[in-house]
């Protein structure tokens, strides 16, 4: 896979996440996130698990800053991105690839026009509306889009693909954003087991290829042993687990969601 | 079993407030008809005179078609202008207005044109604007302009207050320019709707177009008016039947342009 439209520090700098201390309130008084620490470096593919509304979705968006956090710091590729605003903020978040749990596709567009999303944050606007793209990246689109595995489906409209394949689409934009780090945000939940598989896969590839750390909220706890290096269990806000899959038993299982009747 | 079926809840609770509503209104439609003195005898009287008046207006008397023409082309010009620079500037306005992308210091001003533009109808507008800027088509097209913005200006606003925000989202998690946000995850989703309410005003200015020349502000409705002060009926009838005639075929177009966008 050709590698070489790596803007800025796409590929120099060391591919890491550092989340330090990071607390959000939505309404004051009652954290969703009360004080989030951890470090992933390289390539590296680390699942959150946790009950809904435990804040894991909120902690992905905190990454990227589609949510403020109330508190706390976190470097994506040794930069704070807490600190950043405006132009420099739209620039740290084009190295952050992210898979949405509703894929989050302009249904109206085609397959390509919405992979070539990706590079928006780096294209002037009036090539992204007169789809006047550098060459490289639409290669760059079309090799992913064969990549993914959805070659017939190049222009065709977003609305006439199946929930596996519009996911795909989903990764494949991401990907195309040379990101320093790829997130997913329940990739599979919506989609059968065995896409899920499919997709689990597809997201580790890209992870190895790239080296580059992949971080998955997932409710599924067997997807996540399969798939992950290292699983990190959220409860109520905080984090009570956070170790290899191995060391992950029915004790922290019952402590990050509550109850056992359900593990069976 | 009586006693289960008399503890069973009504699933359907009597509405007691909107009953005494509907009495209020029928018993207020009666009063209206008796204070406003409409009586049989005088609906059968004027029902007489109708028939007497459009007796008159037959056979139609297109002697006069140069004039017909020309007013037709008039107001067809003063429509297609409005319609052109009153959705160009309802654009920015309606995408300002909406709630879900812009902050209020934006969309409230913006609300607030749009509510001022939808007040008053376009004859008010029509005079306002003769008083301005003279008679002619000039005050013609800008009150259509004016009309445009109230309509289409929020009916934009609306469509795009109605977006799915998740590709919104999707592209801003990529560090899109907020530009080609709008161009890549809003108009996508819209502009079918917009094209939609765009022929849609376009029809509703060729109709108002007929009527604000009736105030001097330029089309058909000055000549229209002017011949029905003259008890000219023939030619008021060649007239009408020339507006129903334009109407249709700017109907046609408009459906024609709609399909075309409709997918």
């Amino acid at each position: 896979m050709s590698n070489q439209n790596t803007n800025g520090n796409g590929g120099a700098t060391p591919r890491s996440l550092i989340v330090k201390d990071v607390f959000k309130e939505y309404v004051p008084g009652t954290p969703v996130l009360k004080g989030i620490s951890f470090e992933v470096t390289g390539r590296s593919t680390v699942a959150i698990i946790g009950p809904s509304g435990t804040g894991k979705s909120t902690l992905l968006r905190c990454i990227n800053r589609l949510i403020e956090p109330t508190g706390g710091a976190i470097h994506v590729a040794g930069q704070d991105i807490t600190q950043l605003s405006g132009k420099d903020l739209r620039h740290a978040r084009h190295y952050i690839g992210m898979v949405f749990q509703e894929f989050n596709l302009v249904e109206r567009l085609s397959v390509i026009e919405n992979v070539l999303c990706g590079r928006l944050g780096f294209t002037p606007v009036w090539r992204a509306w007169l789809r006047k793209y550098p060459q490289t990246d639409i290669d760059r689109a079309f090799e992913l889009i064969e990549k993914v595995g959805l070659g017939e489906f190049i222009t065709a409209r977003a609305d006439s693909l199946s929930g596996g394949q519009r996911q795909r689409v989903g990764i494949a934009r991401a990907v195309m954003q040379n990101p320093d780090i790829l997130m997913a945000d329940e990739p599979t939940s919506s989609l059968d087991p065995k896409t899920s598989v499919e997709i689990m896969e597809l997201l580790n590839e890209f992870s190895a290829v790239h080296d580059i750390p992949l971080l998955i909220n997932i409710h599924d706890v067997k997807l996540a042993q399969r798939f992950a290096d290292r699983i990190i269990g959220m409860s109520d806000g905080r984090i009570v687990f956070d170790g290899t899959p191995d060391e992950l038993q029915d004790s922290h299982l019952k402590e990050i969601y509550g109850g056992e009747d359900w593990m069976l | 079993m009586t006693t289960t079926v008399a503890q069973r809840k009504r699933p359907f609770k009597p509405n007691w407030l909107a009953r005494m509503g509907w009495l209020l209104v029928l018993v207020y439609a009666i009063y209206a008809i008796s204070a406003l003195d409409i009586t049989w005898p005088r609906f059968v009287d004027g029902l007489g005179n109708g028939a007497k008046f459009v007796g008159e207006l037959f056979p139609p008397n297109f002697e006069r078609w140069k004039l017909l023409v020309e007013n037709l082309l008039e107001t067809v010009e003063i429509a297609v202008i409005a319609s052109a620079f009153g959705i160009l500037l309802s654009l920015p306005i309606g995408l300002l207005a909406a709630r879900n992308l812009m902050p209020p210091w934006a969309s409230w001003p913006a609300r607030a044109i749009i509510c001022v533009c939808r007040s008053f109808h376009p004859v008010i507008f029509a005079i306002l604007f003769v008083k301005a800027v003279g008679f002619g088509p000039m005050a013609g097209i800008l009150t259509l302009i004016f009309a445009s913005i109230g309509f289409i200006g929020k009916l934009f606003a609306e469509a795009i207050e109605e977006i799915s925000l998740k590709p919104v989202e999707a592209c801003k998690a990529a560090g899109a320019p907020f530009l080609s946000v709008l161009i890549y995850a809003v108009m996508p989703q819209v502009l079918n709707r917009f094209i939609g309410f765009a022929t849609y005003q376009f029809d509703a200015n060729i109709r108002n177009s007929t009527m604000v020349g009736i105030v001097g502000a330029g089309g058909i409705g000055g000549t229209l008016f002017a011949s029905f002060q003259r008890y000219d009926y023939d030619f008021l009838c060649a007239i009408l039947l020339s507006i129903i005639g334009l109407i249709m075929i700017s109907e046609f177009l408009a459906v024609r342009i709609k399909a075309v966008f409709n997918d």
